[in-house]
């Protein structure tokens, strides 16, 4: 049976392209690209929310686009028990709507990251089966709000419930600092107490292709599609 | 009338842009200013007709709703 996946597009979405064009060489299954004043999703395996600016961050990031009409089909997509991804915009969009827990804020540094960096499993769910333990994955990042926050009571129920997915860590260049952009536990990605909504800064659709240059981004496609 | 209704980041939280306004007002030589926090201010209009109850609970509607994330953020109506 093919994979089907949808890619949804706001207003300010930058990566939606690069989203659908990852679906498609991936999982070599229908992709379907749907706007945010949609208001029916097709059956599908997964859907992503992309990377971008959705409404030009206005508010707070993510914040306008957790209000879009599409967005309950995108929750009774994720209560069915199918999978949700959200990359970088997208993740604050999944906070914002509440889908997962915590916060993404300014960046500690305050500066806008757009650059390579190294992330590895915590814990195993079905977006990151295939990665082997202590793997590093080498996944671009490009954001100004990722610094992931929670309170304490939160992240000890991220703990327990094994629901980090992953964390910044130490690459192979010298001037990659372990925790780029100062979240807490330096978490890059977490899902949802079920795991199957994924929300991550980095962007795995950036880190495929034969001209890209890791291409670590994969293997989240795979994980999902083994 | 009209409402502001000022949101800050909780007190807890790391807040870097007031702790880069405060340096630089240490550089211009103003060092006597410490703990500057940043937040944003939010001005709307409510119809002068609906009473006070009305108008705090649409108030509290619309903060919890859309205008602050409480899970970051706190917010003060000054009026």
């Amino acid at each position: 049976m093919s994979f089907k996946s949808a890619v949804i597009t706001f207003p300010g979405s930058n990566c939606d392209r690069d989203a659908l064009c990852y679906l498609k060489d991936l999982t070599k299954g229908k992709v379907h690209n749907i706007w945010h004043e949609e208001t029916s999703l097709p059956k599908v395996d997964l859907v992503i929310l992309p990377g971008g600016f959705s409404f030009g961050d206005y508010l707070r990031s993510g914040a306008m686009a957790s209000k879009s009409k599409i967005i309950d089909e995108v929750v009774k997509h994720a209560n069915d028990n199918r999978y949700l991804l959200g990359i970088c915009n997208g993740f604050q969009i999944l906070t914002e709507i509440g889908l997962l827990k915590g916060a993404l804020i300014r960046n500690k540094k305050l500066k806008f990251l757009g650059k390579n960096c190294f992330i590895k499993r915590k814990f195993k769910n079905n977006f990151n089966l295939s990665i082997k333990d202590n793997q590093t994955l080498q996944i671009p990042v490009a954001h100004n709000e990722g610094n992931f926050y929670c309170d304490t009571e939160t992240l000890n129920l991220l703990k327990n419930n094994e629901q980090i997915a992953f964390e910044y860590c130490k690459g192979e260049f010298s001037d990659t600092e372990e925790n780029i952009n100062g979240s807490i536990e330096a978490i890059a990605g977490i899902t949802n107490k079920k795991k199957n909504v994924l929300g991550m800064m980095p962007h795995p659709e950036r880190a495929y292709s034969d001209f890209h240059q890791s291409q670590d981004g994969r293997l989240i496609i795979e994980s999902l599609i083994s | 009338m009209r409402i502001k209704i000022l949101v800050r980041l909780k007190g807890q939280i790391l807040e870097p842009q007031g702790k880069v306004i405060e340096q630089s007002l240490n550089s211009l030589g103003l060092t006597e200013f410490s703990n500057i926090r940043q937040g944003k201010l939010i001005e709307l209009d409510l119809p002068d007709n609906i009473s006070k109850e009305e108008k705090a609970q649409k108030i509290d509607s619309a903060c919890k709703k859309l205008l602050v994330n409480d899970i970051i953020e706190e917010y003060e109506v000054l009026g």
